[in-house]
């Protein structure tokens, strides 16, 4: 299974740009032309995404920056340990919604100290893998589209990344117990 | 509410590192964090530009109106709000396959691709609209079936079995997944009824 999943993404992309220039040729559409017109707007994109994206990471790498975030951690980490946890892994659920490298570095120091198969390696991985960068898809998303006011996308981004980590946490204990 | 978290991630910064004594990163952060969000930005143009290359050809020979026939059951579920024909379904289903791969150098252009077809179909173009909000909810949900660079990680220290957490990651994904649907679903209905 995980084979054919591993084929499956190597194949994607290559297969489907077969698939659309083949189509396309066969549907009369001059592809060149049509390639190029689509990836003029690339450019404008990206840059329209810009002050979105200053705006956020400036602000979250202030915080980090400043002490805050570990005056964070220390507040909530009771809370935490009332869960079953090991507290190690909670700047990591902290740090995930916020910077994706800097929870991925987290996670990667996690499994270098525990070792990659321990309790905390395990739910670590876990938590890694199995949600995005909530702060970063939104503000990157709306960005492209010049969207300032987010409505509840903020609030059900972060309801979901923390059912994925009491998610991780009640799944690795279940699946890695003994 | 992102204006609230915004001001106090910025101002609990300022006045933390003041009382350390240490006021000087503050500036030194904010700087070094614009740096940072130029270079993303920059760093999105070639795949960017790429992408919506690709996805013209598809969109002109009518694949993206193929795929968006497919999956309207789906969507009809999901996004109530967008026509069942519209482009905006094709580059959401794209961008959530992508995910479900691990591709996350094409998931990022089709979702952009995908805000960009929804935003035409929006009242409101400063307000996330609800096909956006569903559409984002299952994006930071982010289902995924190989989390690639953590197995990377894993094997680099020397673990037993890099790909054991493959199992509990579907599962943890698919639990935040729904989640997010449900929550989505809730505060839509919330939303509403304020008239916000």
């Amino acid at each position: 299974m995980l084979d054919l999943i591993s084929v499956l993404s190597r194949w994607a992309i290559p297969l489907f740009l077969f698939v659309v220039l083949v189509a396309g040729t066969l549907r009369g559409v001059r592809v060149f032309e049509a390639f190029v017109e689509g990836a003029e707007q690339g450019f404008g994109m990206a840059v329209k995404i810009i002050p979105f994206l200053v705006a956020m990471i400036v602000a979250i790498s202030i915080f980090r920056a400043s002490g805050a975030m570990d005056l964070f951690l220390g507040l909530v980490s009771p809370l935490f340990t009332c869960l079953g946890a090991p507290p190690e892994i909670l700047p990591h659920a902290l740090m995930r919604p916020l910077s994706g490298g800097a929870a991925l570095g987290i996670a990667t120091e996690l499994i270098e100290e525990h070792g990659p198969d321990s309790l905390i390696g395990l739910l670590v991985s876990t938590a890694q893998g199995s949600s995005d960068t909530t702060f970063y898809v939104l503000t990157l998303y709306f960005g492209a589209v010049g969207i300032r006011k987010y409505r509840y996308a903020l609030a059900s981004g972060l309801t979901a990344d923390l059912t994925t980590l009491l998610a991780s946490i009640l799944v690795v204990a279940t699946v890695f117990r003994g | 509410m992102v204006n609230y978290v915004w001001l106090s991630l910025i101002l609990v910064g300022i006045l933390t590192a003041a009382f350390n004594g240490e006021i000087e990163v503050v500036t030194r952060a904010a700087l070094e964090g614009a740096q940072t969000a130029v270079k993303t930005a920059f760093g999105l143009i070639a795949i960017m530009a790429f992408w919506l290359g690709i996805m013209k050809i598809a969109e002109q020979a009518g694949l993206v109106g193929v795929l968006a026939f497919l999956v309207r059951p789906v969507v009809r579920f999901l996004f109530p709000s967008v026509p069942r024909d519209h482009p905006a379904v094709g580059a959401i289903v794209m961008n959530l396959s992508a995910n479900l791969l691990g591709l996350g150098n094409a998931a990022t252009p089709m979702g952009l691709i995908a805000m960009r077809e929804l935003q035409t179909l929006n009242p409101h173009p400063d307000r996330a609209s609800e096909a956006m909000c569903t559409f984002l909810a299952l994006n930071t949900a982010c289902l995924t079936l190989i989390p690639s660079t953590i197995i990377g990680v894993r094997a680099l220290y020397g673990s037993a079995d890099p790909t054991a957490v493959v199992g509990p990651t579907i599962v943890a994904t698919a639990c935040g997944m729904m989640a997010a649907i449900l929550v989505d679903r809730f505060l839509r209905g919330i939303y509403r009824a304020r008239g916000g």
